[in-house]
């Protein structure tokens, strides 16, 4: 396939056109697996072959992949943990995570991706998980890469009938660093959600790309990303929902909100509908702005200082996203990296 | 002892003006009401004093104990002692209350020692429902439950002087005296002084003021004591207004004055 450009519509805001795809040599992450013996192996059946783009195609000739079966009424008591750490200039890493969740069975992943600040490297990660019959699989994506890696990430994750799936991202690292979602609710009454929170800071560029495709009738689907920029960082958030023809009697809700918190940083929210079908309930919201000037004075009249007082209105925004983490252990950490990045803001 | 001085305060607001030459003067534990229609430049003289954004002071000056008040951001006059409970309090989603407290004192430079013990204190003591200290700033709070949570905040904060911009609006009558019996309590306990801006006179069954201050068209047309209330409560606003003499106060009394007074 060829190389894609800003003209493709899928790529559109994207920093695409400034990849030079040979300045780096394919390798393999450093990748440990915790909480996963038992599941970690071959699955036979969760499709894979989807190549939607170049880069779909390179991860499947240089993958290396994680796979993880969870046999059919089985409750992963534990988080299974995965990490992808990249420690050299100029590769190209290809990590593939393939999660077969049995029916009726119950499990969390995490997976993270890590990069030294120094580390000029391309990562193109991707997910493939099935949710079987009645199945609650809970992802969370933590991307801590530095700021000199790249990231062109995709996930596919489908849910069949009456399955739960939750999809959960926070994206504080990366030079340009996007993801594209396709969330599938393929079976009467499953359901998706998806919840992100993304905070980009000095010249960082985050893009989500998400797609809500229901294809049976009596699915759910809801959506919460909040995003902050700040510096002269930018970040784009794409949203579809499509219900189809068969997808009748179904909900799905699509929430997007941005804070850009300096005046050089640039946020965008690309919110679409595609309805096929009648009988259906949707509804998306999306917002780009500074921090409420209500807000701020409510604080500042109680005698706190500006920049804590923005520091709370931010926390206070994130939060939402940060107490619904599958892994609730890790939002402490992860709002203290949130609040760090606050204080280093340029002025 | 403390002393807001608020001196030929015009203002206004989008190019308009709304506020022309206020003078008021409230020290510790006065109450002082300044009553007035709608439009009359309530909430334009308490967002001035507290510095809210987008309010441009044409003329005049405001200082607490002599520091100039106009000069200082919001959050500095809030250190300095002033503090403006609002009328609508915002939302702030996801900001906890006792967070708020905790870096409001913190800024002081005050101990946050036993903030715990004294917020279950004053809760019970203004009715507030202890449960939302931990909930998100007055996000889906009654009206009743907003004005408890912002008198708490003046409960906690001691400042010296306190601005309620119409405490009355949108609360029951017992969240109303269960408030104003709190700030009350303040101007003895702590010498709080007291600026209340209010379109009704319920406000003043319970909490007792100093002076009653009539402002109309952004001017303060009468001043007097709580018998200013009732000739207001008798003969509305209208007589206020407009170009019309100011009202008979009832006499306190033969002063030189009165009995040199032309007819």
């Amino acid at each position: 396939m060829a190389m894609p450009t800003v003209g493709d519509e899928v790529w559109r805001y994207s920093r695409i056109g400034e990849l030079d795809i040979d300045a780096y040599r394919p390798a393999a992450a450093t990748t440990t697996v915790h909480g996963g013996d038992g599941y970690l192996g071959i699955a036979g059946e969760v499709e894979t072959g989807v190549v939607h783009d170049l880069f779909d195609e390179l991860n499947l000739a240089f993958h290396e992949a994680v796979v993880l079966t969870v046999p059919k009424g089985t409750v992963v008591a534990e988080p299974i943990v995965v990490t992808h750490t990249v420690g050299d200039d100029g590769v190209a890493v290809f990590p593939r995570l393939i999660v077969d969740v049995g029916e009726n069975s119950e499990v969390t992943i995490v997976e993270r991706l890590r990069s030294g600040d120094g580390i000029e490297a391309l990562v193109v990660p991707r997910l493939y998980l099935r949710a079987r019959q009645a199945s609650r699989v809970s992802y969370l994506a933590v991307q801590q890469l530095g700021v000199r890696t790249w990231q062109l990430g995709n996930q596919y994750a489908i849910g069949e009938r009456d399955s739960t799936t939750q999809l959960a991202t926070v994206a504080l690292g990366g030079d340009y660093a996007r993801v594209r979602t396709e969330a599938i609710v393929a079976g009467q009454g499953a359901t998706t959600r998806q919840i992100a929170l993304y905070f980009a800071d000095g010249t960082q560029m985050h893009d989500f790309r998400t797609k809500q495709d229901h294809a049976a009738p009596k699915t759910n689907s809801d959506l919460l990303f909040k995003g902050a920029v700040q510096d002269h960082a930018r970040s784009v958030y794409t949203g579809l929902i499509h219900i189809r023809k068969q997808a009748k009697g179904s909900v799905a809700f699509q929430t997007n909100r941005n804070l850009t918190l300096s005046e050089g940083a640039w946020a965008e929210s690309v919110p679409n509908l595609e309805i096929e079908t009648n009988d259906v309930k949707c509804s998306h919201a999306s917002t780009v702005g500074p921090i409420d000037d209500e807000q701020r004075f409510y604080l500042e009249s109680r005698g706190i200082p500006p920049d804590v007082a923005e520091r709370l209105v931010v926390l206070g925004f994130f939060d939402e996203v940060l107490g619904q983490l599958p892994v609730g252990a890790m939002a402490g950490g992860l709002r203290a990296q949130v609040q760090a990045k606050l204080e280093r803001r340029l002025p | 002892m403390s002393t807001l001085e608020i001196r030929n305060l015009s203002a206004a607001v989008g190019g308009k003006q709304i506020l022309n030459g206020i003078d008021l003067t409230v020290s510790s534990g006065e109450v002082h009401v300044v009553m007035g229609p709608n439009g009359a430049g309530k909430s334009t003289l308490s967002a001035v004093v507290m510095g809210k954004p987008g309010y441009e002071v044409l003329e005049g000056t405001v200082t607490l104990d002599g520091v100039d008040v106009l000069a200082l951001p919001a959050w500095q006059r809030a250190q300095a002692g002033l503090h403006l409970v609002m009328q609508y309090p915002t939302e702030v989603p996801g900001v906890l209350l006792a967070a708020v407290l905790v870096q409001a004192l913190v800024a002081r430079g005050a101990s946050t020692d036993g903030l715990d013990a004294r917020l279950a204190t004053e809760s019970t003591r203004i009715g507030f429902d202890a449960g939302l200290l931990h909930r998100a700033l007055n996000v889906d709070l009654s009206g009743g439950e907003k004005k408890r949570n912002e008198t708490l905040q003046l409960a906690v904060l001691e400042p010296k002087i306190a601005i309620l911009d119409e405490l009355d609006s949108g609360l029951d009558i017992d969240a109303l005296r269960d408030c104003a019996r709190r700030v009350e309590d303040a101007t003895n306990e702590t010498g709080l002084g007291v600026l209340a801006i209010t379109h009704y006179n319920r406000l003043l069954a319970e909490l007792r003021p100093d002076r009653v201050h009539i402002l109309v068209k952004g001017r303060i047309v009468a001043s007097g004591g709580p018998e200013l209330a009732d000739v207001l409560e008798r003969d509305g606003y209208a007589a206020f207004s407009g170009d019309e003499p100011e009202p008979e106060v009832p006499p306190r009394g033969g002063s030189l004055e009165d009995l040199f007074r032309l007819p």
